[in-house]
Order: C-alpha cells, then structure tokens, then sequence
C-alpha cells in the first residue's frame, strides 16, 4: 500500500516541479503580491478607526456625541486587552469607553490617535475635565505584518484547490485515471498521495516565500515559528481536502473551474484576506467560520501578531481537523475513476 | 483431441445498458490459457465496452467476469496487464519513470531491463514520454501493461494509426508475450492483424457475439472449398477481412 501511494506521490511531485511556468507562478505571485500591496498601501488607512468598550454587539450612538462623528468607523470591543493590543499596534486610533467618567486611551507614538483625540475632546458634551484619558504603547502593525498571512493563504488555497480538484478532473478527462483504475491501485490510495503530493509542494513554497518576505521586510513574528508551520499545513491539509470533494466525480475542466471559482471568492473576499472582518456583520462572520482559510488566517495571524500558542489557536486547528474529515470522507465515498 | 487447457478468462452473460442503448448484449465466451484471442467488429460493436467490463473500469448492469475460475477481484488486477486504446499518461514523466511507476503499483514485478529490451524502449529512457511517435508511444504503453509480468495481457485497438512497419514490429512482439506464456485478448479492426496473431476469434456486431471460432474454423465454415474470383480477374481464397464484411455487411456505420 504505501509503495503505491509513495509511486503517485513521487510522480505527481516531479510533474508539479518540471512545469517551470506553473511552478514560477507559485512562487512569484505571492512574493509580487505582498511587495505591491505592502509598498501601495502601508501606513495609508484613510479611515479613523475608534474601539468602543461596551458589552453590546450595536453602538448606540446617542450615548455619546463623539460617536456621531462623521469619517470615523466605530467598532465595538468586549475585551479590554484585546482592544489596548489594538490601540498599541496603531489598529485602532484610540478606545473609548463612555462612563461617567468616560475613559479613553491613545498610543502618543501614533498620529492619527493625536488628531482623533482632538475630535474626541472637542465634541460639545465632553468637557476635558471629565474624561480620563491613558497612554499605552507599542510598536505598530504594519500592513504589510498584517497581509501576509492573507497572501500567503490565498496563494495556498488557489494551490490547493485548483493544483488538486483541477488536476483530478484532468486525469479522469485524459483517461489517466481510468488507466491507474486497471492496476491494483485503490481510490484511497490515490487520493492519499495526491493529498501528500500537494501538501508537501504548498508547505515548501510557502515557507521559501514566507522566509524570504519575513526576511525581506523585517515583519512581525511575535508567536512560534514551528507553531506557524503547525496552522499551515492542517490548514493545507483543509484546503486540499475541499479541492478533493470538487473533483471527486466532475468529468469537465470548465465545470470545476467554475466550481472551484464558486468556492474560492467567496473565501478569499470573506476570510479576511485583504481587510479584517471585524465589524462586519454576525451574519458574515458566521459564515466566514466555515471556510477553512478563515481559520488558517485567524490563527496564522494570532501566532504572528499576537503571539498566539499552540494551545491557543487549538480550536481553530480542531475545526479545520474536523472539515478535513468531513471533506475527506465525502470525497472517497463519492469518488470515481471513469469519466462515464 | 479435447483442449485441457485451463480456462483463463470467462465472461458470463456480459450486459451493458445506457440511457436508450443495450451497448452489449449478452455476451459470453471463454479464453483458455497460452492462445490470442481476437474480439473483431465494426465501430459501435461494444468490443471496448465489453472489454472494459471484463478489466474491471466499466462497470456491467448484469452478468460476470471469472479469472481462473474465481470471479475477477484482487489477483486479477495483480496479473492482468492491460493496453487501453487511448489513454494519457502522466506529463513530465521519462519513459523510464513511467514504467516506473506503474511497476511500482504492483506486487508482481517483470524485471525493467527485459521489458525495456522486449519493447525496444533503450533509446527512448530519457525522453519525456508526451514527445514520443505514435509507433513509439504504442511499445510504452505495451511495456506498461507488462511491468507485472502478466498472465493475461489485453491490447485494445493496439496498432490503430501505426504505419505499416510500425504494426509488424508490434506484431513481432505481441507474438514474443505469446511465446513467453501469457494468454492474450485482442480488440482490433485489422482482419490481417487478426489472422496473423489470433488463434481464436469472436465477432461482434449490435452488441452480440455473431460467430466465434478459430479463422481456419470459421473460414471453412462460411466459405468450404470457394475461391473468389475478383473483378480485375485474380482469384484468391477467402480470408478474414471477406468473412467480416459478409457477416457484418458493406455499409458504413454511425
């Protein structure tokens, strides 16, 4: 059995390896991304962003003057550490808690906190005599600290579904997997080494990739590096299993490009890729749970801003384990040879 | 005399419906071991449907496959080595890494240089095997189904689109598997193919098996003693290709 599954595991690597173009695609799309994005879009958030400490999930704006202020989004935090972490790493402009007496807090290293403070100050109800207001400190996230995570993700998830559910639907299309159908070769065997074939291949590329940028652009890493290994690949492992699902029984290239297209931009636009989903709706953050890359990105990004533990991004693991199950298990039981 | 002959292949009753076609339709005979069966028809007969029910890649809607007496399972995919009429093989892969690969999914193994040497693949090894002739793309895809030391080897359509010195070599070495022990099952269109290599044939047309027997048999048979006598005034006996064409009729099929 494993002799099997190590003779399509070693076969599908060397033809992903000799094709130069798909292989270069892999690798210089996310280095391009994360250089681009992080020269176009680092230190320019438009947006005043204000935290409000409150137990409710709606800001009631008429508690406050300050909250009817125009061009400033309010988010609202359970969490005051969660939300001092925030103020620290220049992600939230400043916090407000309403009182009596109303509390605020501001990073004096981060100017946009120094302009927001005046706002604060001057909205007609809050005489500067009844506010208390704290300092905390902290070196800011950069943008680039915060994308990479997501570009890196993104690129493991196209890798995943489209190198996989693709290349799958190929094989039964040519008549490959028909062929392979005719030796001693099981469904399981196969799908196994297809999974370790795209595991090892993605894991590799990413970590040349996150190397190199980390290295690169200096970002942040506050967790464990073996941690981080650790989300990646269960969080490959996820990805391929879906790819898996999507390809178990499609016979047309167009289907499953359509198909795998229908899964990844959902995913990529509501993950967290390219903007945090906080403050966003109950509704779409329920949503995003069911996406695997959405417990990769949360949990890739709590190791490297927040230094996260292996503990603590436990639950995030034990939910992409149980979606590779789930996916997994559909997968080889719908799972057929012929094309016909 | 009786043929003592173990029986290597039997199919029982093979049906194979699509939505508005019986594709086949009740097929049955027996392959004894050591001798080339030939599976002959015109296009849309059901050769390769049955064939491939017999392989075990289509599925049948009735009947039963046996090899050696037990119905086809595990040891028939261990010691059936196969040669589809199109089929892709993994891009980017040599020559020899493909037949690598494909011996490595077996726990039977032929030894690699003899299957190399038999197919006449020693200067192709290196090649990427999606930049192979057809002539050439044909011996790897028989050193494939070889790489199991086979007992029973099926060719499908084997030599569809080679060029006539092409085919002979082929011919020669589907005659030396032969010499070697292997019982064979052939699909082909070619009645010359068929005379030269099959020791035993069935024709099929609509899905059914119309005639089964030796050439020599099924020849005697429709034709005894009759000469032809052809327009430009030679005259010849019988042979297959006559055989075909009276059983199956002249005209072209959908």
């Amino acid at each position: 059995m494993l002799k099997r599954i190590f003779a399509i595991f070693v076969a599908r690597n060397r033809e992903f390896v000799r094709d130069r173009s798909s292989l270069a695609w892999n690798l210089l799309l996310p280095v391009a991304l994360v250089f681009g994005l992080s020269y176009a879009f680092d230190g320019q958030r438009d947006e005043y962003t204000v935290g409000v400490l409150q137990a409710e999930a709606e800001i009631d704006t008429s508690s406050h003057p300050f909250l009817e202020t125009r061009y400033v989004r309010f988010v609202p935090y359970e969490s005051i550490d969660d939300a001092i972490l925030k103020v620290e790493r220049h992600q939230l402009d400043l916090l407000i808690e309403v009182g009596p007496p109303t509390r605020y807090w501001i990073n004096p290293t981060a100017a946009k906190g120094y302009f927001i403070e005046f706002a604060l100050l001057q909205s007609s109800a809050t005489p500067s005599s009844g506010t208390i207001k704290e300092h905390v400190a902290g070196k800011p996230v950069r943008y680039a600290d915060w994308i990479l995570p997501g570009i890196l993700g993104m690129n493991m998830m196209f890798s995943c579904l489209f190198g996989v559910g693709y290349v799958i639907v190929r094989y039964r299309k040519n008549g490959f997997l028909k062929r392979l159908r005719a030796t001693p070769l099981t469904s399981l065997e196969f799908i196994t080494a297809q999974v370790a074939s795209r595991m090892v291949l993605i894991m590799l590329i990413t970590t040349v990739v996150y190397t190199g940028t980390h290295l690169l652009l200096d970002t942040r890493m506050e967790g464990s590096y073996i941690t981080l290994f650790v989300v990646g690949l269960v969080g490959a492992i996820s990805m391929i299993s879906m790819g898996l699902v999507v390809s178990a029984r499609v016979t047309s290239e167009e289907l499953a490009g359509g198909l795998l297209n229908l899964i990844n931009w959902p995913m990529m636009m509501l993950s967290g890729v390219w903007f945090s989903l906080e403050g966003t709706g109950e509704t779409i953050q329920r949503i995003s749970q069911i996406f695997p890359l959405t417990h990769v990105l949360e949990s890739a990004r709590a190791v490297i801003l927040d230094g996260a533990t292996f503990t603590e991004v436990a639950p995030s693991l034990g939910a992409m384990i149980l979606l590779s199950g789930v996916f997994l298990a559909v997968g080889a039981w719908i799972f057929r040879w012929e094309q016909y | 005399m009786e043929d003592t002959r173990p029986i290597a292949l039997e199919a029982r009753n093979l049906v194979k419906d699509y939505p508005g076609l019986r594709a086949v339709d009740g097929v049955s005979f027996s392959v004894p071991e050591g001798i080339c069966f030939g599976l002959l028809g015109p296009n849309g007969a059901g050769k390769t449907t049955t064939v491939e029910i017999i392989e075990g890649v289509t599925r049948a809607s009735s009947g039963e496959v046996c090899y050696y007496g037990e119905i086809a399972g595990s040891r028939f995919r261990q010691e059936a080595g196969i040669q589809f009429q199109n089929t892709a093989l993994q891009d980017y892969l040599t020559v020899r890494e493909t037949i690598q690969m494909f011996r490595s999914l077996y726990d039977r193994q032929a030894d690699i240089d003899d299957i190399i040497e038999q197919c006449s693949l020693e200067d192709l090894l290196d090649r990427d095997n999606r930049k192979l002739s057809g002539g050439q793309r044909q011996r790897l895809l028989l050193a494939v189904a070889l790489v199991n030391q086979p007992r029973l080897v099926f060719l499908d359509e084997p030599t569809t689109g080679l060029d006539p010195q092409a085919r002979r070599n082929f011919w020669d070495l589907v005659q030396s598997i032969r010499a070697g022990g292997a019982t064979i099952v052939l699909t082909t269109h070619y009645m010359d193919e068929a005379q030269v290599l099959c020791d035993d044939i069935a024709i099929m047309d609509e899905g059914k098996i119309i005639t089964h027997g030796s050439p020599e048999e099924l020849l005697h048979a429709r034709y005894g003693d009759k000469l032809i006598n052809l327009s430009h005034g030679e005259i010849r006996r019988p042979n297959l290709e006559d055989l075909f064409l009276d059983l199956t009729g002249h005209s072209l099929r959908a």
